[in-house]
């Protein structure tokens, strides 16, 4: 099949030519520098062009939200981070920001306001549900087919912001069969590594929480985890591996599943 | 006329006790530290309706859930008899309420068939606590005391209900054989009344008697003891829901003070132009019991020790040392053990304990993960990953310590921007020779 290559629109770029894009696309440090996520980044852009959306990404002019500085007690840093990125977004007039890491649109949505941020913020997830809503995401579903999905709630869209419904419904549209592990939405076992854990390792105990989690996961025998988040891909991949079930299944962001129906 | 001033007396002590006990307690919120502002009462008052009356987090355990809503409705419409029967002792008359007709006769129904429903919950209750081995009821915070403490509160209600149904069925008997109009209705207890067969008309009114007076002087006593153990939920649990912080639990509030200091490093002109007023040098984050805001402190007095938020705690079921119950329950042992010297020789009284490392310790604060799973799952709204982070923030301000891959995430954040160590020159090198299929 005849490919094509895609560019990234970038922020500064595009305001030296007078133009201003409606989203600004916040893609996190993971979507930057974590090589697997770094693909659910792409994933991501690439359904936002598909699409024709009007958008840019920060590049090199991006910086850490805070989050996991905040969490773990550093609020003078957190503050720091969050100050400056308030800064740089008034200098560019941002008015709405996609994100893909529930942490940042944690953080972005509810903390920022307190510190002068004025901006919406959206979930990727969210704005998914719209364009489909639209009709303007045409999904391909026998690529799933028979797939066997089940979905790990991250906390910070779960719990932390009362987001459960709307990625299931975006798994739903893909055509498989979305099974539910024992707990889920507000009842979810967190991957472990929210709070600033995944930058340490754990506290003694007898086992990992993820772990405990892919027990979970085993039970209802999924070929596919989907995740929403960064922290709950590195923690699910490293429990497919651990586990020894890389035959069996795979995990995959929300954004690669739609991306793949998309058949982008 | 003895009657009633033996009640009246019996009334005014337990008032002047338990006024005794709850200024001593209400005392301890002033060494506390403000905390957020009451407002917006509509949605308040929604929340407390569902939360607390509709026991809407206590039913995501639905069948333990329905006994203990059932115990928790009971109360409240018993409650309606028990104001009656204070109006009675105080004037010696009975039943003074009869006059709202039918509503009445609705309450003293409700109140007879809870009395019976709350009294099966109870036996259930107190057969699981001493005979079923439930893992929520352990822990290390659980010391003996407390499941004693449990099981003397239950007795106690089990007793209430007992006599509430036993001077309910006396009442009816005594009535019939006296030929009063019977006030109200009774469909449980008028299946009782065959206990005082062959009894005469003043023997079944001293019956009546005792019964009235062993439930009224239980619910004396019992109140009063409640501020002393945990089934203090009972009277704080609704203001706490009521008090219940409304943003999204992802939220942690923001430390202003900080933020005039990192405004300041990033503007220092603003350092010259704002006024040379200083503010009180205030400690960051939380290391005692005096630290923490004035919620925090409700928190810990209203928790029921009910370990809902411990079960679900990622951290405690792979076998961390962190409980979220132990956290509250720390909180409330350290004030009532430092607060009593700070009242009396001042807040900066110091007895060489605190309640980060003496009864919290970092391998606790450090196994948190802020999943919020405790404060999702805590039947009265208690908001434990906030204080953890206030006490994290303590531990990383003001002594600089924090597990070393965490100072280092702290640097990278400094000075790349990122929590992991890469330049932010190399930001974009997920979007190069990106390509898509579709045309
Ligand atoms: S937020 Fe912390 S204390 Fe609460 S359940 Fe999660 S890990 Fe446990
Ligand atoms: S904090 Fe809440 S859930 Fe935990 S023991 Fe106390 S009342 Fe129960």
């Amino acid at each position: 099949m005849e490919t094509r290559k895609i560019e990234i629109p970038v922020m500064a770029d595009l305001f030296a030519k007078g133009e201003k894009p409606e989203y600004l696309f916040w893609v996190g440090c993971a979507g930057a520098y974590d090589d697997r996520y770094k693909k659910v980044a792409a994933a991501f852009a690439k359904i936002l062009i598909h699409l024709n959306v009007s958008f840019a990404v920060l590049g090199k002019e991006e910086t850490c939200t805070g989050d996991p500085a905040r969490r773990a007690g550093n609020e003078m840093l957190f503050q720091m981070q969050a100050l400056q990125n308030i800064e740089l977004f008034k200098a560019y007039e941002i008015k709405k920001v996609i994100t893909i890491c529930p942490h940042c649109y944690n953080t972005f949505k509810n903390e920022y306001p307190d510190l002068g941020a004025d901006f919406e913020v959206i979930s990727y997830i969210d704005i998914l549900n719209q364009y489909i809503d639209e009709g303007k995401i045409k999904l391909d579903t026998n690529k799933f087919k028979g797939t066997k999905i089940t979905y790990h709630d991250p906390c910070y869209l779960g719990r932390a912001n009362g987001i459960y419904e709307q990625p299931r419904k975006l798994l739903k549209k893909l055509g498989g069969e979305l099974v539910e592990m024992e707990r889920n939405r507000s009842f979810a076992l967190c991957c472990g590594a929210g709070g600033a854990q995944m930058f340490k390792e754990a506290e003694k105990g007898n086992k990992e929480v993820f772990l405990e989690r892919m027990e979970d996961v085993l039970k209802v025998e999924p070929e596919v985890i989907a995740t929403a988040c960064p922290f709950c891909m590195t923690m699910m991949t490293d429990g497919i591996k651990y586990k020894n079930q890389e035959e069996k299944m795979r995990n995959y962001d929300i954004a690669e599943l739609i991306a793949e129906s998309l058949n982008l | 006329m003895t009657k009633q001033i033996v009640f009246a007396l019996a009334l005014l002590a337990t008032i002047g006790v338990f006024a005794y006990t709850i200024s001593r307690i209400a005392r301890f919120f002033m060494l506390t530290r403000k905390g957020f502002k009451v407002d917006k009462l509509g949605k308040r008052l929604l929340v407390t309706l569902k939360v607390a009356f509709g026991q809407t987090k206590i039913f995501r355990r639905p069948v333990i859930g329905l006994l203990h809503a059932l115990v928790f409705w009971g109360f409240c419409v018993i409650l309606f008899g028990s104001i009656e029967m204070v109006i009675d002792g105080l004037f010696g008359i009975e039943k003074s309420l009869s006059f709202l007709g039918g509503f009445y006769n609705f309450m003293m129904a409700a109140g007879d068939i809870f009395a019976l429903l709350v009294a099966i919950s109870i036996i259930v209750f107190l057969i699981r606590r001493i005979f079923l081995h439930v893992k929520r009821f352990e822990g290390i915070e659980m010391k003996k005391i407390s499941h004693i403490d449990a099981n003397i509160a239950l007795t106690i209600i089990l007793v209430l209900m007992l006599s509430l149904m036993g001077m309910n069925a006396a009442y009816i008997k005594w009535a019939q054989l006296a030929g009063h109009n019977i006030h109200g209705i009774y469909p449980v207890s008028q299946h009782l009344t065959s206990l005082f067969d062959g009894i005469s008309v003043d023997g079944v009114f001293t019956h009546y008697q005792v019964y009235w007076w062993i439930h009224i002087l239980l619910i004396f006593i019992f109140a009063n003891l409640l501020p002393y153990s945990k089934h203090f939920h009972v009277f704080m649990s609704i203001p706490n829901v009521f008090l219940s912080r409304l943003e999204p639990l992802g939220k942690l509030p923001n430390m202003d003070n900080v933020t005039r200091e990192v405004k300041l490093m990033m503007n220092p002109e603003t350092a010259f132009s704002a006024p040379a007023e200083e503010a009180p040098i205030e400690r960051f984050g939380v290391k005692d019991a005096e630290d923490v805001v004035w919620k925090s402190y409700f928190d810990s007095l209203a928790c029921t020790e009910c370990g809902r938020c411990t079960s679900v705690c990622p951290a405690n079921i792979t076998g961390k040392k962190l409980s979220p119950r132990k956290v509250m329950m720390d909180l409330r042992a350290r004030m009532k053990e430092k607060g009593p010297h700070m009242l009396k020789n001042g807040r900066d009284y110091n007895d060489g304990k605190s309640l980060v490392r003496d009864y919290i310790s970092e391998e606790e604060l450090w196994a948190c993960t802020t999943c919020n799973a405790c404060a999702q799952e805590c039947p009265i709204n208690i908001d434990h990953p906030k204080l953890i982070v206030e006490m994290r923030r303590y531990l990383v301000m003001e002594e600089g310590s924090a597990p070393g891959e965490l100072k280092a995430m702290f640097n990278n954040i400094e000075n790349n921007g990122a929590p992991w160590q890469y330049s932010p020159e190399d930001r974009l090198l997920w979007a190069k020779d990106l390509e898509t299929k579709a045309l």
